[in-house]
């Protein structure tokens, strides 16, 4: 069979950072090709190009498409050619029908822009039985679940004359009947001679329907397995995935574990627009004094809607569970009251939910204790101020001109350490910091970790929530395993591998 | 290993640099020298007119009303709302008072209380819409404009109510009392006051300026802390002896000060005021850093309610009369004052003297080109190009850093 698709070399480069490096991608025609890496590894970049929203010339390399070089300048030019692709956050309108969300942009109209409804509707109702949809293609996007939006988006790429198919995480937010559905779908397309991209984390779905496996770390292709020549496992993927050293990337730590300060029971959280929605099932969780505990888990585990919910309830509804501080259990309904009982958040998104980032350094860290910066009347004392922010400045080593600088101008290990200093002149017991290295580079980072670790030596327990297991394997005491929602797994850090916590995921998903 | 790159503006140019300095603060002091440069523009092209101390008195009588709602609506702005309703907010407050007063006999002071009152509720009843059922706040006071015109209409009946008791007309018509209570005597008691309030200013700039020294963080340069203090002294002198030697400093004025001194301390130096800044700047942020968003959304507008009845009494008081139509068009003068004094439609900037300064811009434009006789017409034309220009200039300087 001739390949469709020949990605060769493919090297992308973003201010400081080799997110693609030589990557190839051969995708036979009429084959189903899945993609798979941890978060971060790539996946989603190398899509990115390949259906030119990076345009040609924003990287290195080539792109061969139906025997031909192409250089797309946008996403027309690949859709134009019947490469579609179909994101894991869907883009459509959801108070538009179906059939006016198929026909969004390629209207079927005459050429003064009349649009024939007959026809489109006629044409609708064809693309929706071929996927197995048996909906009005006047229905609105928003009255259907979300398996059936997923359909009603490949209905929209079938529209397309789709020649590549391109699916990122579809099974995600689907339940286990419609992602049997779908995978079934795509096997019936592989009959058609339709060839797709599949990318998941959900490994047994890549091996029950994948005919090739490319598989991405740190932005390299680092395996490519022929699942009809050999008989490839769970196992086999995990090893290419997770496989890459550890060696000084991490401070030494000295861990002085005492009683147990912070406990959750029972924790519920219900899905903050969706209310049918069980984002957190039952959770049970507790740290220590001195201790530092990671919470493992793929992207949509709900690991930082856990996090928000017990900060003071501020993700999610219909929240149920107790929380406990020394073994006293605490009100934790507001983000004051979970503050005043030495709680603390550090978000995974600085920009949006950390920083006011037209603010300077010292409004930034002041922000979440004004009463400590200012007089019982609410007047502010300036010169205070600037003495906790200059103290913090030197001790988290933020590196910047003043702390008059605005906050929009740092880089983003400099921004996170803002927010970190933000919540220890709050005076926590208990950090949560979610995502506390996401996008700063390898420098940063090492001195973030130093900064955890000085923080659980003196006394304070803390929870990471990471992507990027490596880092929990580095820096954690204990690491909790959590999927859809659950605790599946919990281990003492030194008895913890990669492959261990990524079968225990994987295993939690045949559950 | 990437290298952390950090942006520091005071490692090229060194500290204290007068030119780098006002390079960054342009837009403060730009503000400053326009209003100095139409002020100068309109005395020269009315010959001197604009500058009389009877037309001066004038000018502060008119605007004394935007700049107090000017205060209210610089804090929703910076908050990132607007509230387009306080224009009629004026005319139904003022109605209200002319009734209560003219028809059912109510003692003035009453009335005032009872005004203020009705004011805040009507702030709060908009706030709660906005800060707790979430409607944009757009909407909300759209709804309330309408509302509240008709109501002041429906008060009054179509039609004008008025006089009003004396005591009442002081709160707008008053000056404070002199030895010489003739008109163009000098008024020795007013300009008592400007020159003890003048000497309070600077006695507080240079103490706090000390206090930076101190710390080590007077970021101003010497020769521009110096020559602001002295030519904010002299307008004030100026602005002082020109009211005394009219009729003294009008009521209107103490109050329009004291107010503007109230809210510039707590918008830059109070917790409250901080909190305003950092949820106009990312309500987000600002929510999980636990500060009550909501709330505080809630109150800007009860404030506002407040403000936009205090101004329609004074207005009121002023013309001596209510009419339907009191009011009209004011929310776009006040709305404009704080965008052409910096204040950012997106929320979180924006200061209290600036908008002040920006009221005073409009006002002065308005008395000026009336003086002129130019027509309504090409008057409206004229502040929108200002209100335009002003605003890119702000886009402009924001990219530029």
């Amino acid at each position: 069979m001739d390949a469709i698709l020949e990605m060769r070399g493919i090297t992308k480069t973003f201010p400081g950072v080799k997110a693609l490096s030589n990557v190839n991608l051969s995708v036979k025609s009429g084959e189903i090709h899945g993609i798979v890496g941890e978060n971060g590894a790539g996946k989603s970049t190398l899509m990115k190009v390949l259906s030119g929203v990076y345009p040609h010339g924003s990287y290195d390399g080539e792109i061969h498409f139906a025997g031909e070089e192409r250089r797309f300048r946008g996403i027309a030019d690949s859709e134009h050619l019947g490469i579609i692709i179909i994101h894991q956050e869907l883009a459509l309108v959801p108070l538009l029908s179906i059939a006016e969300n198929i026909f969004l942009g390629s209207e079927i109209a005459n050429k003064a822009g009349v649009i024939d409804w007959n026809a489109a509707f006629r044409r609708t109702k064809e693309l929706l039985k071929k996927v197995g949809l048996n909906e009005s293609p006047q229905t609105l996007i928003d009255s259907i679940g979300v398996g059936k939006q997923q359909l009603v988006e490949i209905a929209k790429a079938l529209s397309k004359n789709v020649k590549l198919l391109i699916l990122d995480e579809p099974t995600a937010s689907l339940n286990e009947s419609d992602s049997d559905a779908l995978l079934a779908l795509l096997k019936e397309f592989r009959a058609q001679g339709i060839s797709s991209i599949l990318i998941s984390h959900k490994l047994n779905e890549i091996l029950e329907v994948a005919d090739t496996i490319t598989i991405l770390r740190d932005g390299s292709t680092v395996d490519r397995l022929d699942c009809r020549a050999e008989k490839i496992d769970e196992a086999r993927i995990i090893k290419s995935m997770v496989g890459r050293d550890l060696t000084d990337r991490y401070p030494e730590r000295h861990s002085k574990i005492g009683d147990t300060i912070f406990e959750v029971k029972n924790w519920n959280v219900f899905h903050a627009i969706h209310a049918d929605r069980h984002l957190i099932k039952d959770i049970d969780l507790h740290v220590k004094k001195g201790e530092v505990v990671g919470i493992a888990g793929l992207m949509g585990a709900g690991r930082t809607e856990f996090g928000m919910s017990v900060f003071g309830k501020s993700y999610g509804q219909k929240i149920s569970g107790r929380v406990f501080m020394h073994g006293k259990e605490v009100d934790v309904s507001t983000i004051q009251r979970a503050m005043d009982n030495g709680i603390a958040y550090v978000t995974e998104d600085r920009k949006n939910y950390g920083l006011v980032l037209i603010d300077d350094i010292k409004r930034n860290i002041s922000l979440a204790n004004l009463p400590g910066v200012s007089s019982k009347a609410g007047v502010i004392d300036d010169p205070k101020e600037i003495l906790v922010a200059s103290k913090y400045r030197r001790d988290l080593n933020i590196r910047c001109s003043s702390v008059f600088q605005q906050t929009v101008n740092l880089s983003g290990g400099n921004q996170q350490k803002v927010v970190l200093s933000k919540w220890l002149f709050t005076g926590p017991e208990v950090l949560i910091l979610d995502e506390p290295t996401r996008g700063i580079d390898v420098g940063a980072k090492y001195e973030i970790y130093g900064i955890i670790n000085g923080l659980a030596e003196s006394g304070k327990a803390v929870i990471i929530i990471s992507s990027e297991m490596p880092e929990l394997l580095g820096m954690t005491d204990r690491i909790y395993v959590m999927n859809d929602g659950r605790i599946v797994g919990e281990m003492p850090t030194p008895e913890a591998t990669q492959e261990k916590i990524m079968h225990t995921i994987m295993k939690s998903w045949e559950d | 290993m990437a290298q952390e790159t950090v942006v520091s503006p005071s490692t090229t140019e060194p500290r204290g640099s007068i030119g780098a300095y006002l390079k960054h603060h342009i837009r403060d002091y730009g503000l400053l020298i326009s209003l100095i440069v139409i002020m100068v523009f309109f005395q020269f092209m009315t010959n001197g007119t604009l500058f009389k101390p009877l037309n001066l008195t004038n000018l502060v009588l008119q605007n004394s009303y935007i700049v107090i709602m000017a205060l209210g609506m610089l804090l929703i702005i910076v908050a990132g709302h607007i509230d387009l309703s306080v224009g009629s907010v004026v005319g139904f407050v003022g109605a209200l008072a002319a009734v209560m007063m003219v028809h059912w006999q109510v003692p003035f002071p009453l009335v005032i209380i009872a005004c203020l009152i009705t004011g805040a509720a009507i702030g709060a009843a908009h706030g709660y819409f906005i800060a707790f059922f979430k409607i944009p706040a757009f909407i909300v006071t759209l709804a309330g404009m309408l509302v509240f015109r008709g109501l002041a209409l429906w008060i009054l009946g179509g039609a004008s109510v008025g006089p009003f008791p004396v005591g009442f007309q002081l709160l707008s018509t008053g000056f404070l009392p002199d030895f010489n209570p003739n008109a163009f005597q000098f008024k020795w008691i007013s300009m008592a006051i400007g020159l003890i309030t003048t000497v309070l200013m600077v006695f507080f700039n240079i103490r706090e300026r000390l206090n930076q020294q101190k710390h080590d963080l007077a970021e101003e340069p010497f020769i521009i802390f110096v020559g602001r203090n002295v030519l904010i002294a002299l307008g004030f002198l100026l602005f002082s002896y020109l009211l005394a030697s009219y009729r003294g400093l009008p009521n209107v004025l103490v109050v329009m000060f004291a107010l503007i001194v109230l809210y510039a301390f707590v918008a830059s130096n109070t917790t409250i005021g901080r909190r305003v800044y950092a949820l106009g700047g990312n309500e987000k942020a600002a929510r999980l850093s636990g500060i009550k968003t909501d709330r505080l959304t809630f109150y800007a507008f009860l404030n506002m309610g407040i403000l936009a009845a205090l101004a329609g009494l004074i207005f009121t008081a002023r013309l001596n009369t209510a009419t339907p139509k009191a009011g009209l068009g004011f929310e776009l003068d006040v709305i404009a004052a704080c965008f052409i004094g910096g204040a950012s439609p997106t929320g979180g900037v924006g200061k209290i003297i600036g908008a002040v300064i920006g009221a005073f811009i409009v006002g002065v434009m308005n008395n000026g080109m009336s003086i002129l006789g130019v027509g309504i017409d090409m008057q409206q034309v004229i502040k929108g190009i200002v209100l335009l220009a002003a605003v890119c200039l702000d886009v402009y300087y924001k990219r530029k850093n």
